[in-house]
């Protein structure tokens, strides 16, 4: 599988460590209550299909990466820099 | 038999090889099967199951017989395909799965129990005894089926791994392949051609066919010379595409030309991983066997393989050759067999139009029903309606049609389409992102209609590119049509094979189908069709059709198999090469590797580091000796160590402070400039994450400590607690681990001995406290922090000085009756003081676990102190960290054991809790450990029972504080 890392380029799968659902980016706030951070930390849907996920480009240039992708065909469809995600959430 | 002729082999250049330990001689360009072949050796092997003799079927990497062990001791290589091994001095080949000789083998009886062997055999027999799988039927079976062997030695062959990117990946250099590759390289774009023979050209080097006016075979070497010759052309020989994945990438497997393997250093074979924005996919196509009683016989094989040991090797693989088809080929094989003089006893054609102008005795409507001689052909029996005709021939040239190469467009779930008009598979379009197919293995099956194919691909894929159409002439070439009547079985009584690698017969596919093993997936598995090295590609269509027979449906409702990587058996050696032995697990030394090294020290793994385990003295006879005083040595003097392995991260700017006080439970942000804290960090479910030191170095600079072995996971979390929770914060980081050797100063004598080496003193540093210092003019950092419990420091110096210092610090701390320590008294002088490691922070526990829960802040937020809250993590009856010493007969603690109440059973359901860490502490006298118990906390003073199942130690412990050195750390602020 080759992933486009937005600071790199297009690069083999290898060069990346997986982490998981991009839900990892929706901390909830400290008193938010535990049926939020259990969904936050355990709760995941197992979906065929489309998927957001996480990837750190651990063998490149250390940027952690939002990447769209198809658990199916494998197709990735586009990928940001997780921060951008972030900085554009409320 | 070697006749005269104009194929490729070099007749100045003979080469010797043994097969079986006797002496032949054959021809550079050879292939172990031609020169076999040229010497009149038709029988190569014995099968898998019935020890049928075998002879060449094919003369490809398709061959489901002929295969060799090559090579001796750890060099030995099981299960090559004789066919396509090129012959080189020296080659040393033997038979495989036969004893005590390829001639005379014993376990040929299994043919005559070929009743009782059927498919589905060891399902049925061997039920039971249950017991009688391990001990007796699979030693029997094992020894009695099966392929060449492993020699079991590790290997001393050098493979390779290696990438490539190109624009267009063109697989084959068949014509269509060859046609597409000039097309591309003429438009500017980057082409890799790949193709698994030695020398380009497909079919067209094993036929008399003309492209362009002049021989097949000459046309394709030009074509190929002058691709060769351009900047944006690569030619891979010898190179065998294995399988399509995701992303446009392919995998495949390079073997190097014998010659070039035999040069120092040179690898035998190189695994590539090829990327490429488009591909074309010109693989040709395998002929297919028809199945007919007996038609596994040495000397019947494929009409291609007749044509190409004849044309391209000048082999006659017999002098008495009769041929049978069920297409034209079955007459351009006669035609060039008459033409090289080799005498045709019969052409039967099962068509029943067919025609001949040939002077052979010809029948049309026929088909080949028997064929008798055991370790050699002898005679065919030719069935028509109006009778049988029992004609002599030791070779028999069979040709059941061809089979598109679909193999690879499976290889994502694509499922191929049933093609009536040349009754084959052929591949779905879009069965992989951005492949093309183009030529034989598309089906089309004319030179010319091949090249037409491959230059129409390559104006597809340039489109794509956006890159101009050049003009390319297509060259004259042979247009016949194609004229198939299929033939898959011919009726008979006797056995007739379809796999012959995996001996699996027309009856054993009918037996499936009456069992009800239908679908196609199951008669594969029940009967092992297309299971063997070979994976059936030259007989699962055939197999699929009497599958389809027996079952009354019609060949594209019952399906294929599945296409599965790899095309050709890759060695594992290939696809690791690199990652055995320390290119597995590479070696991290420290800059004290040498000096600890001449010193003797042991050296353990530390993840990928290595560190001094202790410094032996002349006398000492066992570690616990050296061990023993370098603990005291630290206790009463000055014990110096390298401490470089933990993991720094130097971390900048504004907002430092703020990311140090979310990732760590405790305050960092109100560390006074020049101090060190201790931190703790938890992962976001509440656990502890690591521990480590934090010093403010300046207002907006930090530098982390982390343990040796969560140095990595640490940055990575820093980085997504960055990038992902908080990237608003003005804040930089990067690990500095390498960039500096840092030394542990520890023990009573550790401030006189800096107070000589530095170049002013070191004045009244306090206890956690951080200070710029210089040695010998180089600037160094000074940290008064402690893993021993002793009045200690630790110096860190750019890696560059770290060998020179380490020698310094050594020579100055002799002086002063101390010396370097190793790892085993580091451990016993924390285990003293309590300290923990990874050993107590196993991913498991809590920071009240290990008796901090105070050190998650109430006065901020941090990550994990909403999950540490949760009532499991904070209710009664957790383990908690306690000291332990032993006080039973036993005076020893093992790491592992388990805690049980005394009176108690040592059984699971009454397990108190487990010692993690245990050293013998030459201080008290005696074994301390530090463990986890049951609300350990309240119960300092209990004696419990330590019970080791695994060692079989069992002992008395008392529950003590875990620091059980110099509680109340006067000694560190001395």
């Amino acid at each position: 599988m080759r992933i486009s890392c937005p600071i790199c380029g297009e690069r083999d799968r290898r060069e990346f460590y997986y982490v998981g659902d991009a839900v990892a980016l929706n901390r909830p706030a400290a008193d938010a209550g535990p049926e939020a951070w259990d969904d936050y930390l355990h709760n995941r849907d197992n979906l065929a299909g489309e998927t957001r996920d996480l990837w750190y480009h651990e063998s490149g240039c250390a940027a952690w990466v939002v990447v769209t992708r198809n658990t199916v065909t494998h197709e990735v469809y586009h990928t940001e820099l997780a921060s951008d995600v972030r900085e554009a959430q409320p | 038999m070697r006749i005269e002729g104009k194929g490729q082999i070099d007749r100045t250049r003979p080469v010797s090889f043994t097969f079986d330990g006797h002496r032949y001689q054959g021809f550079a360009g050879d292939t172990l099967a031609s020169a076999l072949l040229a010497n009149d050796i038709r029988l190569m092997g014995r099968s898998f199951k019935y020890h049928r003799p075998r002879g060449v079927l094919t003369a490809g990497s398709e061959e489901p017989n002929a295969l060799v062990t090559t090579g001796l001791g750890p060099a030995q290589e099981p299960n090559v395909r004789a066919t396509t091994l090129e012959l080189h001095e020296g080659l040393i080949a033997r038979s495989q799965n036969r004893w005590p000789s390829l001639d005379w083998d014993v376990m040929a009886v299994n043919d005559l129990a070929a009743p009782f062997l059927g498919a589905g055999f060891y399902y049925k027999t061997f039920m039971w005894p249950r017991k009688f799988w391990e001990a007796v039927y699979e030693p029997v079976i094992r020894n009695a089926a099966g392929l060449g062997a492993l020699s079991g030695e590790a290997i001393t062959e050098k493979y390779e791994r290696a990438w490539a990117h190109c624009d267009l990946l063109v697989i084959g250099a068949g014509p269509a392949g060859l046609m597409a590759a000039q097309v591309a390289a003429e438009a500017g774009a980057d082409v890799i051609l790949v193709d698994e023979d030695t020398r380009p050209g497909g079919r067209l080097n094993a036929e008399t066919l003309e492209v362009d006016g002049m021989p097949g075979a000459d046309w394709a070497a030009d074509l190929a010379d002058d691709l060769a010759a351009l900047p944006n052309v690569r030619i891979m020989a010898r190179t065998t595409v294995t399988g399509a994945y995701d992303g446009g990438t392919y995998g495949a497997l390079e073997r190097i030309a014998p010659d070039m393997a035999m040069r120092p250093g040179a690898p035998l074979a190189c695994f590539w991983r090829i990327v490429a924005k488009r591909c074309i996919l010109a693989a040709g196509a395998l002929e297919r066997p028809v199945a007919f009683q007996n038609n596994d016989r040495p000397g019947i094989m494929m009409a291609s393989a007749v044509r190409a040991y004849l044309n391209r090797w000048d082999v006659v693989p017999g002098r008495n050759v009769a041929v049978f088809g069920n297409t034209d080929d079955a007459h351009r094989t006669a035609a060039d067999l008459i033409a090289a003089g080799v005498h045709v006893s019969a052409l039967i054609d099962a068509r029943h139009h067919s025609t001949t102008d040939l002077d052979v005795p010809f029948y049309a409507g026929a088909q080949v029903s028997d064929a008798t001689g055991r370790k050699g052909l002898e005679a065919i029996t030719i069935s028509r309606a109006s009778g049988q005709d029992k004609v002599q021939a030791d070779c028999l040239a069979m040709s059941g049609g061809w089979n598109p190469s679909v193999h690879l467009t499976c290889h994502m779930n694509g499922r191929p389409a049933w093609n009536r008009d040349i009754a084959a598979f052929t591949p779905t379009e879009g069965a992989i992102p951005g492949m093309v197919t183009a030529g034989a293995c598309q089906g089309d099956f004319s030179t010319r209609a091949c090249l037409e194919a491959g230059a129409r691909a390559a104006a597809e894929v340039l489109e794509g590119f956006g890159l101009t159409l050049p003009h390319v002439e297509i060259p004259k070439a042979e247009d016949s049509a194609y004229d198939i009547t299929p033939l898959w079985a011919v009726p008979g009584k006797g056995r007739a094979w379809l796999d012959f690698q995996n001996d699996v017969t027309v009856k054993d596919v009918k037996q499936a189908a009456t069992e009800n093993f239908r679908s196609v997936e199951h008669m594969k598995r029940y009967t092992t069709q297309g299971m063997a090295t070979d994976q059936g590609k030259s007989s699962n269509v055939v197999a699929l059709a009497v599958l389809a027979d027996a079952t009354g449906r019609g060949i594209p409702e019952t399906g294929t198999t599945t296409f599965r990587p790899p095309y050709v058996p890759v060695p594992i050696a290939a696809m690791g090469s690199g990652a055995q032995g320390k290119g597995f697990a590479p070696e991290r030394f420290t800059t004290s590797h040498a000096a600890s090294k001449e010193r003797g020290a042991p050296m353990i793994e530390a993840g990928l580091w290595y560190r001094p385990s202790y410094f032996p003295q002349p006398g000492e006879t066992h570690w616990r000796q050296s061990c023993d005083r370098e603990v005291n040595m630290v206790r009463n003097t000055v014990g110096v160590a390298d401490v470089s392995t933990l993991g720094k991260i130097d971390i900048q700017g504004p907002d430092a402070a703020a990311l140090l006080d979310l990732v760590y439970t405790n305050m960092m942000s109100t560390l006074k400039v020049g101090r060190v804290r201790y931190g703790l960090m938890l992962r976001e479910d509440g656990h502890v994450m690591d521990d480590g030191t934090c010093a403010r170095l300046g207002e907006a600079h930090y530098l982390i400590t982390t343990t040796t072995a969560a140095a990595g996971q640490v940055m990575r979390h820093l980085e997504f607690v960055h990038q992902c929770l908080v990237p608003h914060l003005d804040v930089r980081f990067i690990s500095v681990t390498e960039q500096w050797a840092q030394f542990a100063i520890a023990g009573p004598k550790s401030r006189a001995l800096l107070d000589d080496l530095l170049d002013a003193p070191v004045g009244d540093l306090p206890f956690m406290g951080y200070g710029d210092v210089t040695v010998d003019e180089v600037a160094a950092r000074l940290f008064r922090i402690s893993f021993s419990g002793e009045h200690a420091y630790e110096l860190a110096v750019p890696a560059c000085y770290g060998d020179a210092l380490f020698r310094e610090l050594l020579t100055r701390a002799e002086a002063l009756g101390g010396g370097p320590y190793g790892m085993e008294a580091l451990n016993v002088l924390r285990i003293e003081k309590g300290f923990i490691t990874h050993a107590e922070i196993h991913g498991r526990v809590t920071a009240g676990d290990i008796g901090m829960a105070r050190m998650i802040s109430a006065k901020k937020d941090c990550i994990g102190k909403a999950a540490a809250a949760r009532p499991g993590l904070v209710e009664e009856g957790r383990e908690q960290l306690v000291g332990l010493t032993p006080v039973g007969a036993v005076k020893e603690l093992t790491s592992g054991a388990h805690l049980f109440n005394q009176g108690e059973e040592a059984v699971r359901v009454n397990d108190q809790g487990y010692i993690t860490s245990v050293g013998f502490s030459p201080t008290f006298g005696c074994f301390l450990g530090l463990g986890f118990l049951k609300d350990g906390l309240s119960r300092h003073g209990e004696v419990l029972r330590m019970v080791d199942h695994l060692r079989g130690v069992e002992t008395l412990v008392k529950v003590q504080d875990p620091v059980q050195f110099d509680p109340d750390g006067g000694r560190v602020r001395d």
